[in-house]
This record gives C-alpha cells, sequence and structure tokens, in this order.
C-alpha cells in the first residue's frame, strides 16, 4: 500500500473485520453448496429476510449518498463540497456492489440473472425489474464516475513490472484520453446518476405496495415509492456526513467539519419533508390508531421516526450542534439508523404473511453473511483509500 | 435561491404525479380470453377422501404414497397448507350443527384474473395464460420469490432445500393437460363426488348461483372467487362465512392494479424520467452558466458560513 495515509493499513480493528468476512464467505460457499434452506430461515410464510431488508433495501438506501453529493456539489454547482463527493461515490460504488452481490445469493437459480437482458423475458408491470434494470446501469454509471480517481492515480505514473513495461506509454495514451473524454462527459453521467437513482429508490418502496394484506398499515401506503426516495435524500447526506468522520477517525485525519456543519444544514429541511410525507398519509388513513397497540412494529415504528426523523432534525437545526464534531456525528449516526430501520421494517418486521404461525427471526449463518459483507466492504473502502486519492487532501482539488 | 424552489416544485410534482396514480386506476391486467377456464369447487359436496391430493402428487411428479394412505383422516387435527411437495391440500372444519356434516376445504392456487404474482415476476417465469391457468417456466425463474411476496393467498411454495435449481411450486391448473390436451385438472378427473367441475369460468358462475338460488338452506349466498383480488379462475361454494375456513378477505381489486398503475404513471415511455432530467438540467444550468450566480452563491456561501460560526 502507498504511505498515502499516516497509519498502516492493518490494525487490530482491520484485523477482526477481515475475520468477519471470513465468516461471511463461509456462509456464502455453504449457501452455495446446500442451499437456501440449510443456511436461512425463510420459509413459504416469510420469502424475503435480513439478506433482501439488509444487504440490498438498506444498502442501496444509504448508498443514496453518490448522487446526493453529486447534485449538491456538480448540479448545484456547490463546489465547497466536492471533498466529500469521492468518499461518497466510492460508498456508492462499494454499497450497490454489495447489494447487488446480497441479491445473487438470494437468488434461488442466481445464474440466471442474465434473463433481465434478453429480449421478452422482462416484465415491464414488475417493480422488481424496474429495480434490477436500474441498479445495474446505475452501477455501470458509478464505475465510470470513478475513472478520474483512477487516472488521477495513476497518470504519469506508470510503471508496469517486467515485460509489461513496453506498454507503459501506451497505457499512460489511454489514460490520457480516457480523462481528457471523462473531463467532458462526466456531466451527463451525473445527470444520469440522480435520474436512475431517483428512479430505482422510490421503486424499492413500490415493491411491497404489491402486498396490502401482509406489511403492516403502519408502513403500507401507495406513497411508500415517495417516501423511499425522500428518506433517500436525507439518508443520501447524513451516511456522507458520517463515513467522514469515520475516516478521519480511523485514518487519524482532522474532522472536516467546516465542510460537514454546513452541508448539515439542509438535513432538518429534508427530514421535515419526509416526516410530512410520512404523517399526512398516516392521517389520510387514519392508520395512527395502530400506535396504541403497543406491538413491536408499534415500538419500531417509533424509534425509527422519533430517533431517525423527529430528534436528528431538531438537533441539527441548531448551530452550535452542528459545529459539534460529537453531535453532528450522532445525530447522522440517528438519521442513517433510522432510515435502515425504516428499511428493515417495511422488508422484514412489518411483513406477516396471513397464515403465518411462527414468527421469522434470522439465522446465525444470515446475520454472519450480512455481517461479513458489510466488514468486506469497509476493508475494500479502507483499501481503496489507500490506494487512491479519494479523501480530500488540503490545498488540493478535485475535478471530477 | 433557484434550486431551493425549483427541488419543492419537483417534490410537489411527483406528489401530484402519485396522487393522479391513485385516483386515475385504469384496469389493466392480462388480455383473458371469454371462454377461459375454470373450476368450480363446491366445499358442501366434498367428503375429505383426499383423491386429489394423490392425483396432484401423481401428475406433479411429486413424492406420494399409495392411494390407501390418502384414506389417512388423522392428518385434518391440524389445518394444512400447500407446500413444495403438495399443491393441494384438503382441511376439514367442524359441522355447523348436528344435522350438518364438517365441511372439507381443498387449498390451492385460485388463478387469480389479474394475478399479483405474474405482475411481480421480473422475467416472466409466471404468466396468465389468456384461458385461464396460472402457468409457470422453471427456467426463465431466477428464484427471486417476489410472486411469494405478492400472492395475496399466500399460496407459491418454495424448493429452500434444492441448492442448484430450486423451483416455485403451485398448482398450474395441470397446465399441460388442460392447455396441450384439452383435458380436465387430475383432480377435478378423480372426484368421485363431483365436488370439482371443470369447464368456463363464466358458466361455472352460473351454475355456482344456480345452486345458491335452488338450496338457499345449503350456502352461503356468496360465490367465493367472483370478485376475491379482482376474481379468480377457481370458485368456491360453502355453508358459511369464508374467512371461517381460513380464505382471507381481499380486496375487490387486484393488488396489482395499484402497482401496475404507479409503474405505468412514472415510467410509461420514459417520461417521468426524461422529464426529472430536463428539470436536474435546467438546474444545473441555472446554476452553474453565469459566473455571476457562482461569486453570489460564494457571498451567500461566506455568509453561510459567518451564520454558522454564529
Amino acid at each position: 500500500m502507498s504511505n498515502r495515509h499516516a497509519v498502516p493499513f492493518v490494525t487490530p480493528g482491520v484485523g477482526i473485520l477481515m475475520a468477519l468476512a471470513a465468516a461471511g464467505l463461509a456462509v456464502l460457499a455453504a449457501r452455495l453448496f446446500w442451499g437456501l434452506g440449510a443456511v436461512t430461515n425463510l420459509d413459504n410464510q416469510y420469502p424475503w429476510g435480513l439478506w433482501i431488508g439488509v444487504d440490498v433495501a438498506t444498502g442501496v438506501a444509504l448508498a443514496a449518498g453518490g448522487f446526493t453529493t453529486a447534485f449538491v456539489a456538480h448540479v448545484m454547482h456547490r463546489h465547497q463540497y466536492e471533498a466529500i463527493v469521492r468518499p461518497a461515490l466510492l460508498t456508492a460504488m462499494l454499497g450497490y456492489t454489495f447489494a447487488g452481490l446480497g441479491v445473487c445469493v438470494d437468488l434461488g437459480r442466481y445464474y440466471n440473472i442474465w434473463h433481465f437482458f434478453v429480449p421478452g423475458l422482462p416484465n415491464g408491470n414488475s417493480a422488481l425489474f424496474e429495480v434490477g434494470m436500474c441498479v445495474c446501469i446505475y452501477l455501470t454509471v458509478l464505475y465510470i464516475e470513478f475513472l478520474p480517481v483512477v487516472c488521477e492515480r495513476f497518470r504519469g505514473r506508470v510503471k508496469l513490472p517486467g515485460a509489461l513495461g513496453n506498454l507503459d506509454g501506451f497505457t499512460e495514451g489511454l489514460l490520457r484520453v480516457v480523462d481528457r473524454t471523462m473531463d467532458r462527459v462526466i456531466t451527463v453521467f451525473i445527470v444520469l446518476g440522480v435520474v436512475l437513482s431517483c428512479a430505482h429508490q422510490s421503486s424499492l418502496g413500490t415493491l411491497m405496495v404489491i402486498a396490502p394484506t401482509k406489511l403492516h398499515p403502519l408502513w403500507h401506503s401507495t406513497v411508500l415509492p415517495l417516501q423511499f426516495l425522500l428518506s433517500a435524500f436525507a439518508v443520501g447526506l447524513a451516511m456522507a456526513i458520517f463515513e467522514s468522520f469515520l475516516a478521519s477517525r480511523s485514518l487519524k485525519r482532522p474532522y472536516e467539519v467546516a465542510v460537514l456543519a454546513p452541508l448539515s444544514r439542509v438535513l432538518p429541511f429534508l427530514l421535515t419533508v419526509y416526516f410530512a410525507a410520512k404523517v399526512i398519509d398516516m392521517a389520510n388513513r387514519g392508520t395512527y390508531a395502530h400506535l396504541a397497540e403497543l406491538t413491536p412494529q408499534t415500538l419500531s415504528w417509533l424509534a425509527e421516526v422519533g430517533i431517525g426523523v423527529v430528534l436528528p432534525a431538531a438537533l441539527l437545526m441548531t448551530h452550535r450542534l452542528r459545529r459539534s464534531p460529537g453531535w453532528l456525528f450522532a445525530a447522522s449516526a440517528m438519521i442513517v439508523g433510522g432510515v435502515a430501520l425504516n428499511r428493515l421494517n417495511v422488508f422484514v418486521i412489518g411483513y406477516k404473511a396471513p397464515y403465518a404461525d411462527t414468527a421469522y427471526v434470522p439465522s446465525i449463518p444470515e446475520i454472519l453473511l450480512t455481517v461479513g459483507f458489510i466488514s468486506l466492504l469497509v476493508l475494500l473502502y479502507r483499501a481503496f483509500v489507500f490506494i487512491f486519492p479519494v479523501l480530500h487532501e488540503e490545498g488540493e482539488s478535485h475535478h471530477a | 435561491m433557484v434550486t431551493r424552489r425549483d427541488f419543492i416544485k419537483c417534490a410537489g410534482g411527483a406528489v401530484a404525479a402519485l396522487g393522479g396514480v391513485e385516483t386515475a386506476l385504469a384496469s389493466t391486467g392480462p388480455h383473458l380470453d371469454p371462454d377461459r377456464v375454470g373450476v368450480l369447487c363446491d366445499f358442501t359436496l366434498c367428503i375429505g377422501c383426499r383423491r386429489c391430493e394423490f392425483a396432484c402428487a401423481e401428475e406433479a411428479g411429486l413424492p406420494h404414497g399409495e392411494l390407501r394412505a390418502y384414506d389417512d383422516t388423522g392428518v385434518f387435527a391440524a389445518t394444512r397448507r400447500p407446500d413444495a411437495e403438495s399443491l393441494t391440500v384438503i382441511n376439514r372444519y367442524p359441522a355447523l350443527s348436528a344435522d350438518h356434516k364438517p365441511l372439507d376445504v381443498k387449498v390451492n392456487c385460485l388463478h387469480c384474473e389479474h394475478p399479483a404474482c405474474v405482475s411481480a415476476c421480473p422475467v416472466t417465469a409466471l404468466q396468465k395464460n389468456a384461458l385461464g391457468p396460472v402457468t409457470y417456466d422453471p427456467w426463465r425463474c431466477i428464484g427471486c420469490r417476489y410472486c411469494m411476496v405478492a400472492c395475496p393467498f399466500q399460496i407459491p411454495a418454495y424448493e429452500y432445500h434444492d441448492a442448484t435449481a430450486p423451483r416455485v411450486m403451485k398448482c398450474t391448473l395441470c397446465q399441460d393437460r388442460t392447455l396441450e390436451q384439452g383435458r380436465p385438472p387430475a383432480c377435478v378427473e378423480i372426484c368421485p363426488q363431483e365436488a370439482l367441475l371443470y369447464g368456463s369460468r363464466a358458466s361455472l358462475l352460473r351454475v355456482a348461483k344456480a345452486r345458491i338460488e335452488a338450496h338457499p338452506d345449503r350456502y352461503v349466498d356468496h360465490v367465493y372467487g367472483e370478485t376475491e383480488a379482482g376474481g379468480t379462475s377457481w370458485l368456491y361454494l360453502a355453508d358459511r362465512d369464508f374467512h371461517q375456513l381460513d380464505l382471507p378477505e381481499v380486496a375487490s381489486t387486484s393488488p396489482a392494479e395499484v402497482t401496475e398503475s404507479i409503474q405505468h404513471g412514472i415510467f410509461k415511455g420514459f417520461s417521468g424520467p426524461l422529464m426529472l432530467a430536463a428539470l436536474v438540467g435546467v438546474i444545473l444550468k441555472s446554476a452553474g452558466a453565469c459566473e455571476k450566480c457562482e461569486a453570489e452563491a460564494a457571498a451567500r456561501n461566506e455568509a453561510g458560513k459567518e451564520a454558522d460560526h454564529e
């Protein structure tokens, strides 16, 4: 690894993550050899569980920072926020990659995933088809958006080993062409990324609209797609703030409060819009009556909205708390946790099939795979920021 | 603050669009043949012999014992659900009174007229045949199990223990027999009581209503499946309210109508995404085109930072 950062790549924490990742990969192997039934608690009552709720739905929501930060910095031309665009882009790129992997692990016939692209097979009525298609295209867009970072890392420094050294000149030329082309077309991909993200973030909410008798009325609504989109706006920026603090701490860099605090000013506004979309719909449907029931679902709804939406919105309205690294980190963590809990509520906790006689509780291997994939994602993130110029350097400006 | 206003407009537009979707629920759904088939299942005629369970397993190539083994009425002690190895089951419900007999209820895929599972399937592995059956093609299936999430009757089951080629398992109305050979489904053919009638759905509906009219004391005045979930190919007659027989109370429209309206409303002709792209483009231009704006933005930001410093 390069000496980009003042800390070594491997630390005790990294060692733990590696062990967790290895455990997750072992579960993956077991799932491939013995099937879903052997490693999961999924059954005919609960066809979707932890992997869809966390790896896929939550993963996609928390990766929303990729398009929200690009929108703020590049579409609205608030260039002072460019420092957080690249880390958010990296999170999105890895987050979507792992969401896609999560889907494939959960698919009974993962090897048929190419059927999405065979003319005549796709079903335009299916929200899942729309989500899958958008995610595939958006993942490609994210990889393309990351190309300038790769060019910046290697341009003028290409030194291939051994006989490949003859290709140094050619590779340099290639990087130059890619870099120049990307300079011209990056805007197109940024706009495309925003549109694709809005489309699939909302369609993830459409997924459960088709199950009105199964999803708890506290969550089931025909405006679920709008609520998913609005929460993605908020959690995208919150996640960018949250991960900036984590990266700074782990890599012993100063906190970027000067950039993060002004950005966080928009969060109370976004959270209020999201909150309004939830409570107005709730009032329309009269579903607030369920709040008096005191079931696990009710408590989960209250936690999601109280700790995940109302409290951080209130905290971030105060100038002093926005400038405090501790409070800003806490508030952004609450938003991240709140939206994660919302996705878990919609796909797992709030789901009850009409003939369900037992409750779904994820199996140990299911949890190990989810934790393992998250660990692997964090490890890859760390490797990327060690290799590539992702994190903002003082006195340096990124152009992509 | 052009951008924020634009954003609010955009969000407002999205709300309006979704509202419009809800009010303008166009009746969508698959093309259906007027002569499409169905099965009328009269619970009051069923004697619970479970021969249909045997015939079904045999026809579908699923594990089954000898026919004699199905005489065992011990299975009625618990309420059963169809699963990956038995696509239809009979459950027995106690008699309403001493002069009634217990009621035997056959449970299987109802073959909705506008099936949620078909609407949900991303790769058209499940299809509504114009002649009635909801068919399944395992070759197309990716195993996402969204059909199982979507089904309001909780019918499709999954071969979770097959590591390589698991299938979604449900009654396909013996798609090979009914669609290709023109024969009735195996369960109908074996039924010794004519509790199951196979024929055009329209004529079966007339038969069902005639029976209710002729024997109002014998039947509850309700043909389950006439309108449930937008109508189903299977039609049921019973002597009591159907929810007492664990048949769910579902809306008279298919759950797929709402989602299909949302999908069509937003994505028809890519109008939604194109409008959003245009909006983002406008913001991009208006926020970045003139240097003056940018300078102003910088000044505003300075002011903002000041404000943040207090």
